[in-house]
């Protein structure tokens, strides 16, 4: 059962109406209970911000990409399609998890919602590094195992503060991304279909339908 | 005289839950279904001999439980919190709203 904080807004209804003058420093003291008991209670919370609809739909991009970038003639023209889906997922991602937030009255940027953001954003940035590097050299091939591995790692890292269902979809990333390393160039679309997609839409069923949404 | 003493309608304040500590446990509890002694120590920056003061009240109470275990060698203590606590804090919260709005009503 969750527990309600009142907002201290005007809107807000008392449970018992009170109509005798309060003291100014009673208000400030009410107030910054009020204010403790929310702080303690986002840096308490597990972060369940991550958007589960938002994953289906990140998934779904993924698996329209690979059918798409099957049918490519080039490994280059694959690794384009597949940076244009990175571009949209990023967007639905962030959207879906601002609209997730604001429905459940969870301030995105909280502690445990900056500490997730933290500890996500730096694998991604050498991600983001390394696929330009081994575009330059036209290494495509290992693209794959180097998005698959690093994404699961934002993941895991950032999933340590949110519910065990992130930190777990993190994992089958980086098995993912090790395949990609072990296995044939050939396999690369196939194992990008596979964890940008068919993992984002599991586990996108599991947050929405266990963490509201 | 009457009107010179505001409060007296308004709800009883739980005393048990509004020290600082013990709101901070309760609160947490609230949002976890378990917590171990080491993460409330953590996240309410207090001692050792505070916490357990404090927890001890709460659980006398009625409001957390807590169950000892070991893991290994080790001793772990786990808290969560009671039915009653549960209502202690949403009792405690409608209090806090209903002086913030008598305020304002004033």
């Amino acid at each position: 059962m969750a527990t309600r904080i009142p907002t201290g807004d005007a809107s807000s209804r008392p449970a018992e109406p009170a109509h005798e003058a309060v003291p100014p420093s009673l208000q400030a003291h009410a107030l910054d209970n009020l204010r403790f008991i929310r702080e303690t209670m986002a840096q308490a919370g597990s972060f369940t911000a991550v958007s589960g609809w938002g994953q289906i739909v990140v998934g779904a991009v993924a698996l329209l990409t690979a059918f798409v970038a099957s049918r490519a003639p080039a490994a280059e023209t694959q690794v384009r399609y597949w940076l244009a889906a990175a571009g949209v997922s990023m967007v639905v991602a962030a959207c879906a998890m601002a609209l997730k937030a604001r429905a459940t009255r969870t301030p995105l940027l909280s502690g445990p919602g900056r500490k997730f953001a933290s500890c996500f954003a730096p694998p991604l940035v050498a991600g983001a590094i390394l696929t330009i590097v081994l575009y330059r050299a036209a290494l495509f091939d290992l693209l794959p195992a180097v998005w698959l591995l690093l994404f699961g790692t934002a993941v895991m890292t950032g999933g340590a503060f949110s519910v065990r269902a992130v930190p777990v979809m993190g994992l089958c990333f980086m098995a993912l991304g090790v395949a990609a390393f072990a296995g044939p160039p050939s396999l690369g679309n196939l194992l990008l279909a596979a964890g940008f997609g068919v993992v984002h839409v599991a586990f996108g069923i599991i947050i929405a339908v266990k963490y509201g949404g | 005289m009457r009107g010179r003493q505001p409060a007296t309608s308004l709800p009883e304040f739980d005393r048990l839950i509004h020290e600082r500590v013990r709101l901070g446990i309760i609160s947490a509890l609230a949002v976890n279904d378990t917590l171990t002694f080491n993460d409330l120590k953590r996240l309410l920056k207090t001692t050792d001999g505070n916490l357990s003061v404090h927890a001890r009240k709460l659980e006398d109470a009625g409001y957390i439980i807590c169950t000892k275990s070991f893991e290994g060698r080790l001793p772990k203590t786990e808290f969560r919190l009671a039915a009653a606590g549960r209502h202690a804090l949403e009792r405690y919260l409608a209090h806090m709203e209903a002086l913030i709005l008598a305020m304002r009503a004033g």
